[in-house]
């Protein structure tokens, strides 16, 4: 099978200060990689750069399109990437905020991705909004409200729908679930698992919460001081960390 | 003989970096080939070392050195050397463990914790369900419980739906942690009849079990952990 993604030497510096350093990687259809490390360990800007929003000093980050095999995505036009990052990807923002817009439904927020792909008749991309609220847990008699009424959790599941529904297959997540009460943390997991499997989805998650890459990554990535400095089969990384940086990351939380 | 699972040369340290660096030699050049229909318990003194080759076995702890195939799709994969997805497709189909403690997955009910490994294989919701039943139904778990997510049960309540979830998809290694450590003669009786069936089918089973009387019922083999002497760093 052959990689859906593949990262190479990527780095980024903001001046003095190293972003991501030799950052290497390959991901496959329906793998998901957790990234996690201490803030400011270059987690958020390995994310930047895998999704273009951000332009690498070096490396390259190849993609598989269909038809035309790994693609550097240096090499995209805008309209092409554009286009990736409304259909082929998803991104889950931290803040729900951020990744939503607040001025339209719940509707029109999942209906605009899927209006991106081409869709045009109008109950028809009402029906899959309606579907898609209630796949995600929220009640799709509220699909006219706008999300500002929302709570947090219901804001991230939005998010999620919105990004899901024109069925990537490739979803980036900034620390998902940060920011939510705990019992809000567990009904979101719990959600993203079903539909990361269900769908097959390749997913890039970010977090400093080693039980939710526990539950969602197949595979773990550390990072510190934005190098990769260990990574491996994620309960391998996590029960028989080998590197001084994981051992420490893994004796310093309660039990996961 | 049908080897399904072939270690060669196995050792296991754990170096604690923020301990002085200290060294714990735990497995040293261990060897242990495993065939189709064989029950294979792991003996030795408590801090042996016999949970540690288990998991080395599974591939959750890292091998130190030497080599650990297993069987997989008519070909050995060696987890000493395979990335995270051969791993885990050698899991999913050819390699089953069950550990001491079940780790609850929120809010997933107990029957689809134990239909969950079926379902990986890509069997049907309501035929994994169904199956997950009658191994319940086996073990003798109160079927009001089926519905509710296994993170409010009893020590051997928990066990029991961590075995069942461990046997339901009948992959041909298995590996048990003490199945029966906290359960009553009676319920041990049971799992212990689902293990010894697990084998006769062609399971190739390696397990601790600390009751010498489900030992010897399982048992075909014993296989001698031996402590290897400490040498902590100073
Ligand atoms: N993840 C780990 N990190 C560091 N040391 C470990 C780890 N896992 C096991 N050990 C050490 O390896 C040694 C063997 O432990 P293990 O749990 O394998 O023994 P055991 O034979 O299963 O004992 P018991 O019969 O008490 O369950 C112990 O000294 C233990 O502290
Ligand atoms: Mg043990």
């Amino acid at each position: 099978m052959n990689p859906l993604l593949r990262v190479e030497g990527l780095s980024k510096r903001f001046g003095e200060h190293i972003g991501c350093a030799d950052v290497g990687f390959d991901l496959y259809p329906g793998e998901v990689l957790a990234v996690v490390g201490e803030s400011g360990s270059g987690k958020s800007t390995l994310l930047k750069l895998l999704s273009t929003r951000l332009a690498a000093d070096a490396g390259h980050v190849r993609y598989q399109i269909t038809g035309r095999g790994l693609v550097d995505l240096a090499e995209l036009s805008e309209a092409e990437r554009r286009w990736l990052l409304r259909t082929d990807w998803g991104f889950v923002e931290q803040n729900p905020r951020d990744g939503l817009r607040m001025n339209v439904s719940a509707g029109a927020n999942v209906g605009e991705r899927l209006m991106a792909t081409g869709a045009r008749h109008y109950g028809q991309i009402r029906a899959t909004a309606s579907d898609w609220l209630a796949r995600v847990e929220l009640d799709p008699a509220r699909l006219d409200e706008l999300p500002t009424g929302f709570s947090g959790g219901m804001q991230q599941r939005l998010q999620i729908a919105r990004n899901l529904v024109t069925r990537p297959r490739l979803v980036f997540m900034d620390e998902p679930t940060a920011g939510l009460d705990v019992s809000v943390q567990a009904r979101l997991l719990d959600l993203m698992r079903e539909l990361v499997t269900d769908l097959g989805l390749a997913a890039v998650i970010v977090t400093h919460d080693l039980a939710v890459a526990r539950l969602l990554g197949h595979r773990l990535l550390v990072m510190r001081r934005g190098r990769v400095v260990e990574t491996g089969l994620t309960d391998q990384v996590l029960d028989d960390p080998q590197h001084p940086y994981t051992q420490l990351l893994v004796s310093s939380v309660l039990q996961v | 003989m049908n080897t399904l699972i072939n270690v060669r040369g196995l050792a296991k340290t754990f170096v604690l970096h923020h301990r002085d660096e200290a060294r714990i030699p735990v497995l040293e050049n261990v060897s242990l080939d495993v065939a189709a229909g064989e029950c294979v318990a792991l003996a030795g003194p408590s801090g042996a070392g016999k949970s540690t080759l288990l998991r080395c076995l599974y591939g959750n702890y890292l091998a130190s050195a030497g080599s650990i195939r297993i069987r997989h799709e008519g070909r050995w994969v060696d987890l000493a050397r395979a990335t995270p997805r051969d791993i885990l497709a050698v899991r999913r189909k050819s390699l089953g463990y069950v550990s001491q403690f079940l780790r609850v997955i929120p809010r997933v009910s107990t029957l689809d914790v134990v239909a969950e490994p079926l379902r990986e294989l890509g069997t049907d919701a309501a035929a994994a369900r169904e199956r997950a039943a009658e191994l319940l139904d086996r073990l003798h778990l109160p079927q009001r419980l089926w519905s509710l997510p296994p993170a409010t049960f009893s020590g051997g309540e928990q066990q029991r739906v961590n075995i069942a979830r461990g046997l339901i998809a009948e992959k041909p290694v298995l590996l048990l942690d003490e199945p029966t450590a906290s359960l009553d003669v009676a319920n041990a009786g049971r799992v212990a009849q689902l293990v010894d069936e697990a084998r006769q089918r062609g399971a190739a089973v390696v397990g601790i079990f600390h009751d010498p009387a489900i030992r010897d019922r399982l048992a075909t083999r014993l296989f001698a952990v031996e402590a290897q002497l400490l040498e902590l760093a100073a």
